[in-house]
């Protein structure tokens, strides 16, 4: 994580919420008390004014981008390899059973 | 879609697999691997926007759809979010009172299917063979506005995606699914209502009830002062009920953003156009084709071009025998009947083309009769052999022998005096209990049409 001056801290708009905070950490599965929750909040923050310098470069004739690499259109043969055996696919499980993976009870 | 491979990995995408058996370590969602798109997809994608007439853009990209669940791997799910594959085609359908209507296809995109979970007593497995592979998410505008279009436009994009061979689209199997977005509005209202989506709905037929029940459910809700919740339900295809999916609140928060794993997708226009240039005749070119050029009823078109199957068949039969709408009534009396009993395809139910074409042209010389026809089908279908060996073996041809035939049907008339009387008084609907006598006599084997002018001949 960027270590943020004092002074840059201190302009830092709030554009996320404490709310944001909560929402973000229960879809993330995420447990923190109050106290984190604000520190992160604040770090957050800073990270996004740090960003957001970058909305002072005139960008009109940029196309917008999606990838960091220059390249495009990677494909492969729709050829069958090997798969991994069973054994092997589940020899990392914490459980397994009947040739699955084994989790809590899903109840649809 | 009918690849051989999944979308990012090499794992067959064969279903009925063993259970984790079609896995490596991308589709299994290990650190450090990296997706590798098939090719062969970007083909199929284009062959369907093609024949949904939508434009094909040049660029796409892929995203990222995130959510924790068991039998997806990556906790997030790669899919199209920004530009699709293709946009904005539309598919006409025809309902059952002849009447046509244009639905629009907003967008087609690529995406991984998830895997399949197995509830157990004591918890819950994951089979990972279906995770990665290939699905084509269709689209469509709000222009559906009965549960009869929503049949109607699925069963047409089932056709269409089958004649374009990119899917064998069976719903048993889940290699078609689709989910009916429902809301309703006041009349005159211009903005649509809220809308429920509703899943598992896994046939034709559930497509239909699930709207008429969503339907009714939240015209009760709304005449009832009440508002609907923009919610996902599922359809119990036992109680033709639909109900709330509890505890997915949150679900729909899904975070996409651009997957760093995977580089834009470019299309050449010549790509497209080798594509264009090669595909096949659709069901709306073909229906309007076997009218023209095999002046078959508009009925007997529509039949014979839903299914690519059935539309093959028949042109494969005419080619041993150049009767149209014999072969067409063959195929859909005898054999349609056959393959639904079978539950199996046309071209599986017992009987080549070429031979049912040959029964057909045995029937037009007059060598059998239409009774014998039936009864000569079902001999080819259980014994294999060829129509005409058959009729010589089973001595099943017609007797159109005058002199032969008069004897019988002066037997007939000897043994059924009071019926001749009055047949012979003007009573005509006897006719019909004198060819039955007839025909039994000769076992079915009397030529109708020589029968009929001999009974008129010696009833006087």
């Amino acid at each position: 994580m960027p270590v943020l001056s004092e002074s840059e801290d201190n302009n830092v708009s709030e554009t996320i919420s404490i709310n944001d905070v909560k929402h973000i950490a229960t879809l993330a599965r995420l447990k923190f008390d109050d106290t984190a929750a604000e520190k992160i909040k604040d770090d957050l923050n800073s990270i996004l004014g740090y960003v957001d310098k970058l909305n002072e470069l005139n960008t009109d004739d940029v196309e917008p981008t999606s990838h960091t690499l220059d390249i495009c259109t990677v494909t492969r043969a729709d050829e069958v390899k090997p798969s991994l055996s069973n054994e092997d696919a589940l020899s990392n499980a914490p459980s397994s059973g009947n040739a699955h993976f084994k989790v809590p009870k899903v109840i649809e | 879609m009918a690849t051989n491979t999944k979308i990012f990995c090499n794992c067959s995408n064969q279903f009925g697999s063993d259970p984790n058996t079609n896995v490596c370590p991308v589709c299994l969602g290990m650190p450090g691997v990296l997706p590798v798109m098939n090719e062969k997809i970007i083909e199929f994608t284009v062959k369907a926007g093609l024949a949904l007439n939508c434009e094909i853009r040049e660029r796409s990209i892929f995203a990222r759809k995130n959510y924790f669940y068991p039998d997806l791997p990556k906790a997030y799910q790669i899919t199209q979010f920004e530009l699709p594959i293709c946009e904005n085609g539309y598919v006409d359908i025809e309902l059952e009172d002849g009447t046509e209507k244009r639905i629009g296809v907003t967008r087609i995109h690529i995406e991984e299917d998830a895997g399949k979970l197995v509830h157990e007593s004591d918890g819950s497995g994951v089979d990972l063979n279906r995770a990665g592979t290939p699905l084509m998410e269709i689209v469509s505008e709000p222009d559906i506005r009965s549960a009869e279009e929503a049949k109607a436009y699925v069963q047409k994009l089932r056709s269409i995606m089958k004649y374009v061979e990119v899917s064998d689209c069976n719903m048993e199997e889940g290699s078609m699914r689709c989910d009916v977005n429902l809301s309703l509005r006041p009349f005159g209202q211009d903005e649509f209502g809220t809308r429920a989506e509703i899943k598992n709905v896994n046939s034709f037929k559930s497509v239909e009830r699930a709207a008429k029940y969503e339907e009714k459910r939240q015209a009760k809700l709304l005449d009832e002062g009440g508002t609907v919740v923009q919610e996902t339900r599922l359809f119990n295809a036992d109680t033709g009920v639909t109900a709330s999916m509890r505890g997915k609140e949150d679900a729909h928060d899904y975070r996409y953003f651009p997957d760093p794993d995977l580089v834009p997708l470019v299309i050449e226009e010549s790509f497209i156009n080798n594509i264009r240039e090669n595909m096949p005749e659709l069901p709306d070119a073909r229906m309007k084709r076997f009218i023209s050029e095999y002046a078959l009823p508009k009925y007997d078109a529509n039949v014979l071009t839903a299914e690519k199957s059935y539309a093959e068949f028949f042109e494969t039969a005419l080619k041993t025998h150049n009767n149209p709408k014999g072969i067409s009534n063959l195929i859909m009396s005898e054999l349609m009947r056959h393959a639904n009993e079978k539950q199996c395809g046309i071209d599986e139910a017992g009987i080549s083309p070429e031979n049912l074409a040959e029964i057909v042209k045995l029937l037009d010389a007059g060598t059998i009769s239409g009774n014998i026809s039936k009864k000569l089908f079902e001999e080819v279908i259980s014994s294999g052999k060829k129509p005409s060996e058959i009729v010589e073996e089973k001595g099943m041809a017609q007797n159109s022998d005058a002199g032969e035939l008069e004897a019988i049907v002066q037997q007939i008339i000897d043994t059924n005096p009071d019926e001749t009387e009055r047949f012979r008084a003007g009573d005509k609907k006897l006719q019909g209990f004198f060819m039955g006598q007839i025909m039994r006599a000769s076992k079915g084997k009397a030529n109708p049409g020589v029968v009929s002018q001999l009974l008129n001949k010696l009833i006087k």
